[in-house]
Formats: structure tokens, sequence, C-alpha cells
């Protein structure tokens, strides 16, 4: 708006002043309109308070795992065997694509909790396949190892862990 | 260049799209250059006015139709997901019920403003259909969107402007029905009116563009209703109008401002928060306030089918107004007989408003059939007044009059806007 | 500025004009009952807020008088934080309540107590067994009742307070009803539901039944438009800028019109 009328030269500081007044008061109160707009996207408070969920793993045999919904998305439980834990911890650190250890992703060895979307492109990966035993996405061939961290394929990180912590030895908050 | 367009450009690349779209010259010269009449006062702020609000409707409600579900069971509870639980969904919602009224209130002031001023007469004929049959978009529009937070006004309202077509001879029964898609008004009926709420406004949309079409072709008309008679009457769009039009937004965002945010519900109905309850009606069925006129109409008759004819006909009677009007003189300001006229009509739309928001009992009813006589007496007596009236002398040009009123000391009624004074050195 | 003030003074008055069609139907809907108590709000006026002390107060008068045969469905336990409750408290609250959940793996529904995310839960599973157990009335669910009167929260503070022990003459109850001046028709089915110290006050507050009706009007006010204070809050604020701007562009417009000289 500023130079919109262009080429006064009389009074040119008051004149300049207005239309740069007007002009940045009409792009901040543009900013200011379009905000609420934008916003209203984001998560409601509905559903923003259904953000974590208590399961009971008692159930769960060892080498079995269990599918729960959390926050729209599917999250693996897997209560893995001896033998997939020490698969898990014997491997490098630099075999790894996103190098991260088995205790960093299960606080106890024999759980592994894991957000089951493919860190390529969202597909939900296969349990107990792929190469590596662990999870094999079969959207773009993603091969995950038994503690859900990425070893071939095309997607770029781990499995992400959620936040949970364990209420006592058979319950489970997640989020 | 660009064709006919006097659009030009020193930046290659906007002269390459122009070459092949030339939607700048066509922006230029439907909004940068485009000739305006020199004395329009701000009554001309109306029809831009009504475009954002148009705009602003659309956005809020795609925005609400991303939250809300056209369910029987769901869209009350999902309205108040949208209140309660969707960020800013409360802003939107009011924005959207409020920015309703704020449309319709614009657009009556739009259309009152081209009666007064004989915008409707030729060659501005079609213009003044286009924009009829966009106030009847608007209401159809309106009413359905009415419908879809499913409160008790919702349901009651469309049960009883759907049934006037009940009233129809021989096949009433069966456009109702068909209306419905059941035997009463229902989920079939609530899922078709959002389907149609969503699609109407793009239709509106589509008709404004040529509303804006046939406008350009003969320019705006202006407070002294004679025709532009050279570049010495008229000043660019840009930035004379844009500006002043700016401006206008300015303290019209004001007052929806205040309405939206300090008494969203005044307009609205207490009813409307109770959830959609087929077997109630609600003591006191009153439309939104916008269609009061017209409520008050249809009561008026004490038949049925003849109600719903006069209501319909107090519509459309207004596509007939040019060829009514006999006059060949435009504005009000010129002709002494018929502006006292537009005013009785005017007070008088103002009473059926009244009457319509009162219960059909005593003196209202009286009132309400004297009312709607005047009316369509407005249209009838309208052809004589042409033939018997003395206009005053009309001005020679529009640039001359802006001299005299501001040598002279301005005219007797509305002189043109300070603005436009203003405009004599020039001229 | 003149111009368009005058362009406005006129649509004012024209607004004037038209407003008694907003009002008309408010003031017929009391069907000849009396004007509504004047009550003063905190929450009234263009920087009103909530007295959240008076909503604390309003939910417990709701917990152990209205809730009895009245629902709050769009109220979560969530949402009694925005009243100023803490998380604890809330969870509290929420946790006397039992919810259905489920199904479980076993594929059936079970008991759980009321968490954060759920809403309150209402007295009755359907409006007919609400009838049946209350002489055939429905008691109306309270979430948007400050909305759905006319009067809003000041209706709802004179029904409290505007019950009469016997009806005036000529006027015959029918079985179970009761007499309320602000109701309209008069005959109400909910019995007079609150009186003098009907709660006792956790916060001390003297338990009048004055107190009780304004208390809780306000919580009901609040649970129907809990936007209120965000919503007034962002008007002044939005109306300050509306003003500086339109001033800015009126300097603009002034200028540019100028330039016809």
């Amino acid at each position: 708006m500023a130079d919109s009328t262009g080429g006064d030269a009389h009074d040119p500081s008051r004149r300049d002043f207005l239309y740069v007044a007007a002009a940045g008061l009409g792009v901040v109160g543009t900013a200011g309109f379009v905000w609420p707009l934008v916003d209203q996207m984001n998560p409601s408070q509905d559903v923003l308070a259904l953000s974590s969920i208590e399961v009971d793993i008692s159930s769960i045999e060892v080498g079995q795992s269990i599918t729960v919904s959390w926050r729209g998305k599917p999250v693996f439980i897997r209560h893995r065997t001896e033998e997939e834990i020490a698969k898990a911890k014997a491997v490098a650190m630099t075999d790894l694509p996103d190098p991260e250890s088995d205790q960093a992703r299960a606080e106890k060895p024999e759980w592994l909790i894991l957000v089951g979307v493919c860190t390529h492109l969202g597909c939900v990966p296969l349990g107990q396949a792929g190469e590596y035993n662990g999870w094999f996405c079969p959207c773009h061939g993603s091969h995950y190892d038994t503690s859900g961290r990425i070893r071939k394929g095309p997607a770029p990180t781990n499995l992400p862990v959620p936040a949970y912590v364990f209420l006592d030895d058979s319950n489970i908050k997640i989020g | 260049m660009s064709g006919h367009s006097s659009f030009q450009s020193n930046n290659a690349i906007i002269n390459w799209i122009e070459y092949r779209l030339p939607i700048f010259g066509f922006i230029n010269d439907s909004l940068v250059v485009y000739p305006t009449p020199k004395n329009l006062n701000y009554w001309w702020n109306m029809g831009s006015l009504a475009g954002v609000m148009l705009v602003l409707q659309i956005v809020t409600g795609i925005i609400l139709a991303m939250h809300y579900t056209p369910h029987a069971d769901l869209a009350f509870a999902s309205t108040e997901h949208i209140m309660r639980d969707v960020n800013y969904g409360w802003m939107m919602r009011y924005m959207h019920a409020n920015g309703g009224s704020m449309f319709f209130i614009v657009v009556y002031i739009h259309i009152f403003r081209g009666m007064y001023y004989g915008s409707y007469k030729a060659p501005r004929e079609l213009l003044w259909w286009l924009g009829i049959i966009i106030f009847i978009l608007m209401m159809a529009t309106a009413f359905m969107g009415y419908v879809l937070p499913w409160g008790q006004m919702s349901f009651w309202g469309a049960t009883v402007i759907t049934n006037l077509f009940s009233a129809v001879p021989l096949v009433g029964e069966e456009i109702v029905a068909w209306l419905w898609g059941g035997f009463a008004v229902a989920q079939p009926t609530l899922n078709r009116f959002y389907s149609l709420h969503y699609l109407l406004p793009f239709v509106i949309f589509a008709v404004v563009f040529i509303h804006l079409w046939a406008l350009h072709v003969h320019k705006s008309n202006n407070p002294l209703g004679i025709d532009i008679k050279g570049p010495q009457d008229t000043i660019p769009f840009h930035p004379y109008y844009t500006v002043k039009d700016l401006y206008g937004m300015g303290i019209f965002g004001i007052i929806f401002a205040w309405l939206l945010f300090f008494a969203p519900n005044l307009l609205g109905e207490p009813d409307n928060y109770i959830p959609a309850n087929p077997l109630v009606t609600p003591t006191h069925i009153v439309p939104e306030w916008y269609f009061l006129p017209f409520y008050a109409i249809l009561r008026a008759v004490p038949d049925k089918l003849f109600g719903v004819i006069a209501m319909f006909a107090s519509l459309f009677i207004l596509f007939a107004l040019p060829w009514l009007d006999t006059s060949k003189v435009r504005s009000a300001r010129f002709r002494p007989v018929y502006k006292m006229l537009f005013w009785a009509f005017f007070i008088n739309c103002f009473v059926l408003g009244y009457i319509g928001g009162k219960p059909a009992e005593g003196i209202f009813i009286i009132v309400g059939r004297l009312s709607t006589v005047l009316y369509f007496l407005f249209f009838l007596v309208l052809p004589f007044i042409g033939w018997f009236e003395r206009p005053r002398k009309l001005p020679e040009s529009i640039s001359t009059a802006v001299l005299e009123s501001s040598g002279g000391g301005g005219s007797s009624d509305g002189a043109p806007d300070g603005a436009a004074a203003k405009a004599e050195d020039r001229g | 500025m003149y111009k368009f003030a005058k362009v406005l003074a006129f649509t004012a008055v024209a607004a004037l004009f038209a407003s008694p069609l907003f009002h008309s139907s408010k003031a017929l809907a009391s069907g000849g009952a009396e004007p509504l108590k004047e009550v003063s709000w905190n929450h009234s006026g263009p920087f009103g807020t909530f007295d959240r002390a008076a909503l604390q107060r309003g939910l417990q008068v709701y917990r152990e008088v209205c809730s009895g045969c009245h629902g709050l469905r769009f109220i979560a336990f969530r949402n009694l934080l925005e009243i100023g409750l803490k998380e604890a408290e809330a969870k509290a609250i929420a946790a006397e309540y039992t919810m259905m959940d489920g199904p479980n793996d076993e594929g059936e529904m079970y008991e759980r107590p009321g968490k954060l995310f759920d809403y309150m839960p209402s007295p009755f599973d359907n409006e007919k067994a609400a009838r049946a157990s209350n002489n055939g009335a429905f008691p109306p669910d309270l979430s948007l009742m400050a909305k759905a009167r006319f009067g809003g929260e000041s209706y709802i503070y004179s029904l409290l307070l505007g019950y009469e022990e016997e009806a005036p003459e000529g006027v015959t109850l029918a079985e179970g009803m009761a007499y309320n001046r602000y109701f309209p028709g008069h005959q109400i089915a909910m019995g007079p539901p609150i009186d003098d110290e009907a709660v006792e006050y956790v916060d001390g507050t003297a338990p009048t039944k004055e107190q009780i009706a304004k208390d809780v009007s306000t919580f009901l006010m609040w649970a129907a438009e809990p936007a209120l204070e965000q919503r007034k809050r962002m008007g002044v604020k939005v109306i300050l800028f509306l003003i500086v701007l339109t001033i800015v562009l009126y300097g603009v417009k002034r200028k540019v019109w100028a330039d016809l000289h």
C-alpha cells in the first residue's frame, strides 16, 4: 500500500508515515486474523485429553506381541525372548544407520514398546518379519531389527519409542 | 500489449504471462484504472463490503465444515465441540453466525441504495436482476445454514419453511416429502441441507462475478443518477475508492467485532441451544431477523396458498422494478414524489420486520395486513408517479455538479460526499 | 469522517428502530411472568471475568443439589481445571464417578473410575428413564441452560428464587407441580431445589439461598460459555486495534483524496 499511489513529492514525511503505518497495521492485522484460521486445525482440547492410555501387559506371553491404539496410531508391545534381546544387544553401533543402544530403547529389556509407524512414509510394519526378524514394512521394504531399529531400506530413523511408565509389574501407561 | 487493455508493464515475466493469460490487464482494468464516478458517497461502500463478507463466510464456513458432523445424532454435539474444544472454534462459529447477519445488513443497505438512486434503471436492469438472484440465493443459503446446528429453532424453522411448499396444489405433499427425503424433517434433510449449504455460496460467488461483469459495462451509477459523460467525470478506482472502501471496512469491522466478541448471541434465539426435538415445538417460532419482513407478509394472508404466493411475490416483484418505474430520472434526489414514496416503503419494511417478530394476534394482524398492502402498493403506484411527477432539473454533468455543490454550499439533500467535493479544483 | 459518520448514524438509527424485532420475542417468551430479578454478574460487561470462587461453589451446588436429576453432558472433568481446580482435585472428583468402558480383551464392558477426559455422567440413561422417575417430567441437561433461556443466567437465578409456597388464588396446580413466578405458565415440575443452607460451602461462605442461586447460576453460565473470558479479552484487543487501523486508514483516505486538488 505504501507505494501504491507513488510519485508524490510534496509533504513526503507525513504521507509516508501514514502509508507505512497503514501497511504495517494491515500486515499485523492480517497475521492476527490468519493465526486462528490455522490453529483451528491443530488437535482440539478433547483430542489432547485422550493423549495417554493404560495397558495391562500381564497376559502377553514371551515371544508374543500385541498392538494397541494410542493417539490413533498403533503401538507395538513386544514381550521379547532372551534370544531377541541378546541379538538386539549384540549389534555393533557402526552397523546402525540411526545408532541407538538397545538399553536406551527398552526400560525393561523384555518389554519393547514402539510406535508402529514406519519412519519412511507412515505405513504400519509387520511384526516378526524381515531380514532381522524384527519388523518389516511392506510398503517400501524397510527392515527393522528386534529393537525396532532401522537396518535396511528407505526409512531414515528407528521406530520411535513413546513415553511410557510402568505403573506396576503388569500395567504400563503410554503417553 | 494485450489487446484492448491499457495495461503495460516493464516486467518481462508479467508480460509473458499477460500475453497468454491477460489476467493482469483484467485486474488492472477492473480494480485499478477502472473509471469510477467521482461523486460516489459512502452508500457505495456496501458492494465491496458484501464481497468481503461473502469471502469471510466461505472461509469460516469451510473451517466449520472441518469440525462439524452432519448427522441428526451428532450435529448438535459437534457444534458444541466446535464451541468448546476446537482451537478458536467459538470464534469461527460466532463469526460465521453473526457474519451472516452482517452480510444481510450490508446487502439490504446495498439494495435500498440501489432503489433510492435508481440504480436498477436502464441500462442496468440485468445488473439489478443478478443482484436479486444473489439475494435469493443468500436467503436459501442462510436458511439451510441455520438448520445445521440442529437446535430447536433449526428443526422447527426447517419444518415451517419446507412446509410452505405443501401449499402447492395437487403435488404439494409430494414436493415436501421430496425436500425432506422422508416424512418429516430428519437425518436425510439435515444431510442434504449441509451439502447444499456448502454448494450455494460458490454459486453465489459465480453470480457475483457476472454481477460485476454487468456492472463494469456501464460502470457504477452515482448519487446524481446521470451518466458519465467523459473522463472529467471519473477518477480511477485505485487508489481513490480502494482506500475509501478500506476505511469503510475498518468502521464496519469495529461494529462486527463488537457484535462478535461482546454480543454474539444478540441476534440468535435461545431455543437453538436446545437440541432438536421432533415432538415439541417451541412456543414462539421466529425466523432469523433478515427473514422477518417476508415472514410477516406470509402470515398477513389468511389463506395458506395465497400467503405463500404473496411471500414469494414480494420477492419476485423486485425483478419487475426496472419496468414498473417509468421515470426517466434515476436518482431520488431529483424526484420529490418518489423520494417520499421511497422513505414510506423503507419504513414500511421495518414495520413488516417488527410484525414478523410478533405473534400473529390482535393489533399485529391488522398492522401486518396493512403493511403488506402498502408494500405491494409501492410497486403499483410507481408507474403512475413516473408519469405525473415533475423532476427537478438535472445537472449538466457529474463534474459540473461537483463543482457547483462545493462552490454553492451543497445541494439540499445529502450533498455529494466531502471527498468528492474536494475534487473541484481539478475539474 | 463526517460523511461516513452520518451514514453510520443513519444506520444506527435504523438499527435502533429495528432492535425491538430482536427483543420482541424475548419480552414475550416470559409469558406474562414478571421481569427477572436484577443481579450484578462479575462476568458481564466487556471486561467481565468469572468469579472463580463462585464457580467452584457453584460446582459444589451442582454436584450436591442439581446433579441428582440434571446432567451436564458437555462438561468434561478436565474442564474443571478452567474454574481453578487443581489437577489432583479434578482427578479426585472424576474418580468419584463410575464410567462404563470397554469392551476389554474378553469383549465385555467393564466399569472403571472416571478420568479427566470423561464427561459428567447424566443421572438417567435416557429421556424415558428420566421421565419415569420424575412424574413424567424431563429434567433438562444444564450444559447450555444459561444460553437456552431468555434472560440467561439471570433467568436461572430468578427461577431458583421464584417459588411460592402457595399458588395465588384462582390458580390450581396440577398434581406434583410447584408454583414459580418466573417459569412460563408458572407451573413447574421441579420442586423448590434450594433453600438456606441447602449446601455447606467448603470455603465457609454463608449459604443463603441467594448466595447458592447466584453461585450455581454463575457456574451454569460458565458451563454454557466456557470461552467467555477468552472471547472478551480478545474482543477488547481486536476492537482497539481496529480503531487505530481505521483512524490511520481515514488519514490515508484524506491524503489520497487530497491529491485530487
